[in-house]
């Protein structure tokens, strides 16, 4: 087996050594009766040919992003990432290193979370980031746990225009450790009363901007009502581009910012892994779930990085630890700040610019449609439109015809009225001629 | 000494003093400044073309300030990260022995086969005809985890170790809320030597933590078990092998115990690598188990992640798994993604763990690793990891102390710090002397059931010379630190790139981000 450096003399040698007659000697502890004596039903060794020629199979059984005029988001999105960020990425020092717990030879490892740490402090108009959250669902998860911590309080108000895969993983955290969830029905048209909702209980709200249906959300009202009663606000995006061209959250008012970071250096990749951010305000950091690296020196008095604050965390405090996360997304990690630092200031700018383009361009045509009303007003790359029938149906036949038209409502919000609502994401991989398919298509198929 | 072409090729000197250099570097070992300090707001790596005339639809939210954010051209972005990874030690570079953590050879097929367009080119939400070969891919990788482990169904989304113990814990829980227990039924035991995710997870979901004590030999009394055990026993959260490097021989019994006490009993997978194919944790009385293919089946740690942790469960809990999960129909597989569509299939699922269905680009890679390995490839991995270990045991125990007696481990050894007793050396200092001697440390201090801990998981990948320079090491150290060589620990490391790091002082005001310098005001006349 290729993998598998030790010969048979080597094993038997070893055994000598070791003083024992056969291995299974030092298998002794397991009952003698669950010591499985055959080999499980399961293929044998194979090549790596072999094997490149099963998954490739698998592989080839799926439609892909870049074969297709494509237009699917809802929460993931179809970037052009720089052919550098994979290679860097993969090289051997980062890819099989693990958490820095060794810093004088992790400085690589420490280095590049302390950028990336400023780099969305940055973006996201906070104070500190932590060092990435598994995805941006489950930092929102966290971020409601957080607020509770904060404010002693444990009512969770959470947006209409929350992506509903969010909103019920905070429901499920919550259900199981018996706090209150309070969620607005799915708003379309961001016409939601949020402010009316908010009392003496409410922990936080949780709003989304873009929302799930594209459009624009203002947060400085809310964020202001919160700040009357007590609460805190958590502000979350799915399409961190949308960063480059509009007002940060901090900047109205956020105390708690959670996204997701797929879009910058990160591929679809059928959902996972994806990196999740997460920034808050100075005063709050010893509430908040995750690693984080801080600077320091060394013996020498060299500017170095260390884990640190770690007395937040599980492998310190165990059941007392403000969260029981482990693992960040280290690698994902990796590869958005190495996509930033690419794009600097003015590639974000850039490349945000051509994504909105994009999506207005799309929005103007499909407004020319019969029977197609484009529902938001404000909106950075991601529209949503409601058609004559069956979004779903229509996305199926369009996805028959090559085109992967977006994400039917429906999908997201099952039973909820929204059979008709298709979301629509436009970024920089999509061309005019992407947009005239797509337009034609809609046209001749309703 | 003249070469060839007749120019000379020896040193002019014999000096061997360090002169120190004018940069500040040392050769390969180069000072990399952050990029806020080498970056500007002009500079960009990425040519992007300017967008089309068009009205903005941003209302007032356009963003007006500066954001902060520095570029470097390509050039100098790949030299900044070549220099970071030079400064890191990966598995790729050296034996890494870090117990509980499973730091084996990531083998190259499993990037090559996760980067095939067909399976990170697409998007969790397309339309289901259009995905099925990635299903296929997930039912397929959760069929090998349900036969490894001899169990009934397996939760695939969770994202991490930590996050797989809560989906197995929320399991329990909604089936004690379908039992109508959940008023009384909320003590979870975890023993000493578990994890601190374990207590941590079982506090997060408001189950109150009560502490097993380990008996003398390293593992958990049956007899403690069933006396803990009551009707306010929710689970009991037991890692096997546990993190002593042992296996719990009176698993059986244990999870008889809190059967009969009417709660669950929650495996800690973190070191399944011991016991692939040795044996299956549905014959021993397993409820739920996490899976860290990060560990066992060999997807890269890369630094602190991405993890993936699918979550295997016995009968009683299977119908209480979470969304999604996929069944087989006549037209397909079909992924079903929410309760409703859940309960029409007579399943009960207890909520969702993460948006879209989990850790793909994790799924593609262990299931390379299983392909290549096959049912009996991964039996002799067991088997070697677990050779590897106690050949590093039987050669170091007359040096290093072992807690527990000089008798067999699983997959990892444990000492402790007993033989360091009066020699000035810590078992943080064994650690930093390794790293001069181009070693990862072992697990330090960890699991808390010993005092000084060294926790030492060579994994399967390392050859027999590899272990003999490793052990040859080791007793060279461990020699000079009971001869009272003590400057070769306190001071080390020597020869990493950064001396002992200052963590204290980290803690005590913490800087997180990099800020401006400040002008220096010029002190008044």
């Amino acid at each position: 087996m290729r993998y598998l450096p030790l010969s048979a003399d080597d094993r038997s040698d070893m055994l000598a050594r070791i003083g024992v007659d056969h291995i299974d000697k030092l298998f002794a502890d397991i009952p003698r009766d669950k010591l499985l004596d055959k080999v499980l039903p399961l293929p044998l060794a194979k090549g790596e040919l072999e094997v490149e020629r099963i998954l490739g199979k698998m592989a080839a059984r799926n439609k892909t992003a870049s074969t297709t005029p494509f237009f699917v988001g809802a929460g993931a999105y179809k970037h052009h990432v720089p052919a550098t960020v994979d290679h860097l990425i993969q090289r051997s020092e980062f890819l099989t290193s693990y958490t820095p717990y060794q810093p004088e030879i992790a400085q690589g490892t420490l280095q590049y979370l302390f950028e990336f740490q400023t780099q969305v402090a940055a973006l996201t108009g906070m104070d500190v980031a932590n060092a990435s959250m598994y995805d941006g669902s489950t930092g929102t998860g966290e971020a409601v746990l957080m607020a509770h911590r904060i404010t002693k309080r444990n009512k969770a108000i959470l947006s209409g225009g929350l992506h509903p895969h969010y909103a019920e993983v905070v429901r499920t955290l919550s259900k199981m450790s018996n706090a209150d969830v309070v969620t607005l029905k799915p708003d379309l048209r961001a016409k939601e009363n949020l402010i009316a909702s908010i009392d003496e209980e409410t922990s936080c709200v949780v709003v989304q901007s873009p929302d799930v249906f594209g459009t624009l959300r203002d947060l400085k009202p809310i964020a202001d009502a919160c700040h009357a009663k007590g609460a805190l606000l958590i502000a979350v995006f799915t399409e961190v581009v949308s960063l480059g061209l509009v007002t940060s959250p901090g900047e109205q008012g956020a105390d708690i910012v959670v996204g997701e970071g797929q879009s910058i250096g990160n591929g679809l990749n059928f959902g996972g892994p994806y990196v999740g951010l997460f920034a808050t305000k100075t005063q709050y950091i010893r509430n908040m779930p995750g690693r984080l690296c801080g600077e320091t020196v060394d013996a020498e008095g060299k500017r170095g990085f260390v884990l640190t604050l770690s007395t937040r965390e599980q492998h310190i405090r165990r059941e007392k630890a403000t969260s029981n996360i482990c693992t960040n997304s280290g690698l994902c990690t990796l590869a958005f700040t190495i996509h930033m630092t690419l794009l600097g200031e003015k590639g974000l700018r850039a490349l945000a610019e051509v994504n909105h383009a994009n999506a207005v361009m799309l929005a103007e045509q499909l407004a020319k449609l019969p029977h197609v009303e484009v529902v938001n007003e404000h909106f950075f790359n991601e529209i949503s439109i409601r058609v004559k029938g069956d979004a779903t149906k229509l996305v199926d036949r369009l996805a028959h015809h090559g085109i992967m038209a977006g994400v039917p409502a429906a999908r997201l919000f099952p039973d909820q009225g929204l059979e008709d609502v298709l979301i629509i994401a436009n970024t920089e991989v999509n061309t005019n001629e992407d947009r005239a398919a797509l337009v034609a298509a809609l046209k001749e198929a309703m | 000494m003249l070469n060839r072409q007749g120019r000379p090729t020896a040193p002019g000197s014999d000096s061997t003093v360090i002169h120190k250099t004018f940069t500040g570097n040392r050769a390969l070992q180069q000072i990399e400044p952050l990029i806020f300090e080498i970056g500007s707001m002009d500079q960009t790596g990425v040519d992007i073309d300017a967008p089309a005339p068009h009205h903005k639809k941003l209302g007032a939210f356009e963003r007006k300030a500066p954001i902060g954010l520095p570029g470097l051209s390509e050039p100098e972005t790949m030299r900044h990260y070549v220099r970071l990874s030079q400064k890191n030690y990966g598995i790729d570079s050296g034996l890494f022995p870090l117990g509980s953590c499973t730091m084996k050879h990531n083998p190259r097929l499993n990037e090559k086969m996760a980067r095939l367009p067909g399976f990170s080119d697409v998007h969790p939400l397309q339309p289901q005809s259009t995905v099925q070969g990635a299903l296929e891919l997930i039912d397929t990788l959760a069929h090998w985890l349900v036969t490894l482990t001899g169990m009934d169904a397996v939760a695939m989304s969770p994202k991490a170790g930590a996050h797989g113990e809560l989906c197995g814990l929320m399991a329990i829980k909604a089936a004690i809320i379908a039992r109508g227990e959940e008023a009384t039924r909320k003590v979870v035991l975890v023993p000493d030597s578990a994890h601190g995710t374990n207590p941590a997870t079982a506090a997060l979901i408001h189950f109150d933590v009560r502490s097993v004590p380990v008996r003398e030999d390293g593992t958990v009394d049956p007899q403690v078990v069933a006396e803990l055990a009551g009707p306010d026993t929710a689970a009991i959260m037991l890692t096997n092998p546990n993190t002593c490097g042992l296996f719990e021989k009176d698993v059986v019994a244990i999870a008889d115990a809190v059967h009969k006490a009417g709660g669950y009993f929650y495996a800690d997978g973190a070191n399944f690598n011991a016991i692939v194919g040795k044996a299956r944790p549905g014959d021993l009385g397993v409820d739920a188990m996490h899976i860290n293919l990060h560990k066992t089946f060999s997807t890269p740690h890369g630094g602190g992640g991405p993890g993936s942790g699918p979550v295997v469960l016995s009968e009683r809990l299977a119908p209480f798994a979470p969304v999604p999960f996929i069944r087989k129909t006549d037209a397909g597989l079909q992924l079903v993604e929410d309760e409703a569509e859940a309960k029409k299939h007579g399943a009960h699922p207890f909520g969702r763990m993460t948006a879209f269905h989990g850790q793909m680009g994790m799924y593609v890679r262990a299931l390379s690793y299983m392909l290549s390995h096959g049912a009996d490839g991964m039996k002799q991995a067991s088997e070697d990891a677990v050779l590897n270990a106690n050949y590093v045991r039987a050669c170091l125990a007359d040096l290093m102390s072992l807690p527990f007696g000089n008798k067999p481990c699983m997959h990892e050894v444990l000492f402790d710090d007993t033989w360091l007793k009066d020699t000035g050396v810590s078992t943080l200092d064994f650690a930093k002397a390794m790293i001069d001697e181009g070693y990862h440390p072992m697990t330090m201090y960890f699991p808390l059931v010993v005092h000084g801990a060294m926790l030492i998981e060579p994994t399967e990948s390392e050859s027999r010379a590899s272990l003999d320079l490793f052990i040859a090491t080791l007793r060279d150290l461990a020699i000079a630190a009971k001869r009272g060589d003590t400057d070769r620990f306190t001071g080390a490391p020597y020869h990493a790139p950064m001396r002992r790091l200052d963590e204290t002082r980290a803690a005590r005001s913490p800087v997180l981000k990099w800020l401006p310098p400040q002008p220096i005001l010029e002190a008044a006349e």
